[in-house]
């Protein structure tokens, strides 16, 4: 389990229910490694800034990271962390590898600003 | 404004900082630490640490940290996390620790943020991130599963990490631009000795080149002055640090690549101000000696303490 302060996602079902019922849902799939604990802190950091959005984090080992991992478009990913932006249950934008927490909030200022 | 006065503040928790604070927090002081990201630092980016003395079989980076992390808290050392300190000021005989969100008050403050890993500036590194270029072969390696991959940087990161990913990948042409290689020569025998590897000295990174994921990079010899292009698909960067020490400048002394000038005891030239790790100006980046200058540190603290009567 990462040790994170965000919530987890950590089976199917939760992803589902998630998807279904929130528009604006942010997933960070990765691992507690130097890549991946920049966007985690990030992400506890913009989530009180974002209450229209759904912060998660998931584990990359997990086998209900194969959703991530089997995006289409995460398909050329070759870098911890996945991180996928869903509006409406759809893909809107994904990224790998790390990113700063200015590239995070261009992101969620430009895909979630309505 | 976080109204509590701290007798020491320390700024980073990778080795250097979790060693202060084991002593300083020892010695019953009141002791915080920040670091901008989760305690651990380099080390917690690494597989296996081979040389760090009491594990016969080396030990994994990541749990070597967590050790180090529950001693400073069983002695009472108060850690915050994701906190990124922005400026240090010495105000009437205190340090004001200034991060994003709260400013701190401490008597003493001991540096100990690290560096970060230098980017390679050439064409192709910003588009491929994540698509096939790397800065950390213990998170990415196991994307490479038989793959070609080329590691660029022959100094003790590229091959002690290049010896990590040998578990994964087909083959890695490790890139030098200096005719020689500045490593332990007991990582240079074994991964010499390895048949998947390949090591191109004297040669210059020029491009990383592909479409959608990396292809192929573009060297040049330096001595003949030709140019070829090597198909691989991961190209992993280890070309050096810069230091964390942004946020000293105009307070501290630094040298000219921005490292930390202090004396023996590891002061700088405001009193009080420490700075320990590899942060700090000197030649051997290990982190034995992170350790070392934080026990040194850690006493002169306590004795300055002492003189200024807390
Ligand atoms: C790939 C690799 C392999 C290595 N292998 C070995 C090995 O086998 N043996 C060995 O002895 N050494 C090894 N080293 C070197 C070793 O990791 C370093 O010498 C050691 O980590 C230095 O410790 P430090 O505490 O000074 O800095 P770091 O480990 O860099 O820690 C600095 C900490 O400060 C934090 N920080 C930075 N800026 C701020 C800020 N503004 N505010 C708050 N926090 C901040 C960072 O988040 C980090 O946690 C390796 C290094 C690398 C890169």
């Amino acid at each position: 389990m990462l040790d994170t302060k965000l919530k987890h996602v950590e089976d199917d079902a939760e992803i589902k229910e998630l998807l279904e019922s929130n528009a604006n849902v942010m997933i960070c799939c990765g691992r507690m490694g130097p890549m991946c604990i920049p966007v985690f802190g990030s992400m506890q950091k913009l989530e009180p800034k974002y209450p229209h959005v759904q912060f998660r984090d998931m584990d990359f080992d997990i086998p209900a990271a194969d959703f991530i991992r089997g995006l289409p478009e995460c398909a050329y990913f070759m870098g911890l962390p996945f991180t996928v932006y869903f509006k409406k249950g759809k893909v809107v934008k994904a990224t790998s590898s790390i990113q700063n927490e200015k590239q995070i909030t261009k992101i969620l200022d430009e895909v979630f600003k309505d | 404004m976080n109204n509590s006065v701290y007798d020491v503040i320390i700024i980073g928790g990778g080795p250097a900082g979790l060693t202060a604070a084991i002593y300083t927090s020892r010695e019953m002081f009141k002791v915080l630490l920040l670091d901008k990201e989760i305690c651990g630092g380099l080390p917690a980016g690494t597989d296996l640490i081979e040389n760090y003395p009491g594990f016969s079989e080396g030990t994994n980076g990541i749990e070597l940290m967590s050790k180090f992390k529950k001693q400073a808290q069983r002695f009472g050392t108060e850690i915050v996390e994701f906190k990124e300190v922005k400026k240090v000021e010495p105000v009437e005989g205190k340090m004001k620790v200034y991060t994003e969100e709260e400013t701190y008050l401490g008597l003493t403050v001991i540096v100990a943020s690290g560096s970060i890993p230098k980017k390679l500036g050439v064409p192709g590194e910003e588009k491929f991130k994540g698509r096939g270029v790397s800065y950390c072969a213990t998170c990415d390696g196991p994307l490479y599963k038989d793959k070609d991959v080329a590691v660029i940087g022959c100094g003790n990161s590229g091959l002690q990490e290049g010896e990590a990913l040998l578990k994964y990948v087909k083959s890695i042409t490790f890139i030098e631009f200096l005719p020689f290689i500045n490593a332990e020569r007991i990582l240079q025998e074994r991964l010499r000795k390895n048949s998947k590897t390949n090591f191109l000295l004297n040669h210059r990174l020029i491009s990383i080149n592909g479409e959608d994921n990396v292809g192929s990079i573009t060297v040049e010899d330096r001595q003949a002055g030709e140019e070829k292009e090597i198909k691989v698909s991961g190209v992993f960067v280890y070309v050096g640090f810069l230091p964390n020490s942004e946020f000293l400048e105009g307070i501290a002394e630094l040298d000219s690549l921005g490292y930390i000038k202090t004396d023996e005891d590891m002061q700088i030239k405001v009193p009080g101000i420490y700075a320990v790790g590899d942060v700090r100006s000197k030649k051997v980046r290990q982190i034995g000696v992170a350790c070392g200058e934080a026990t040194i540190a850690a006493i002169a603290v306590r004795d300055y303490l002492k003189t200024i009567g807390a």
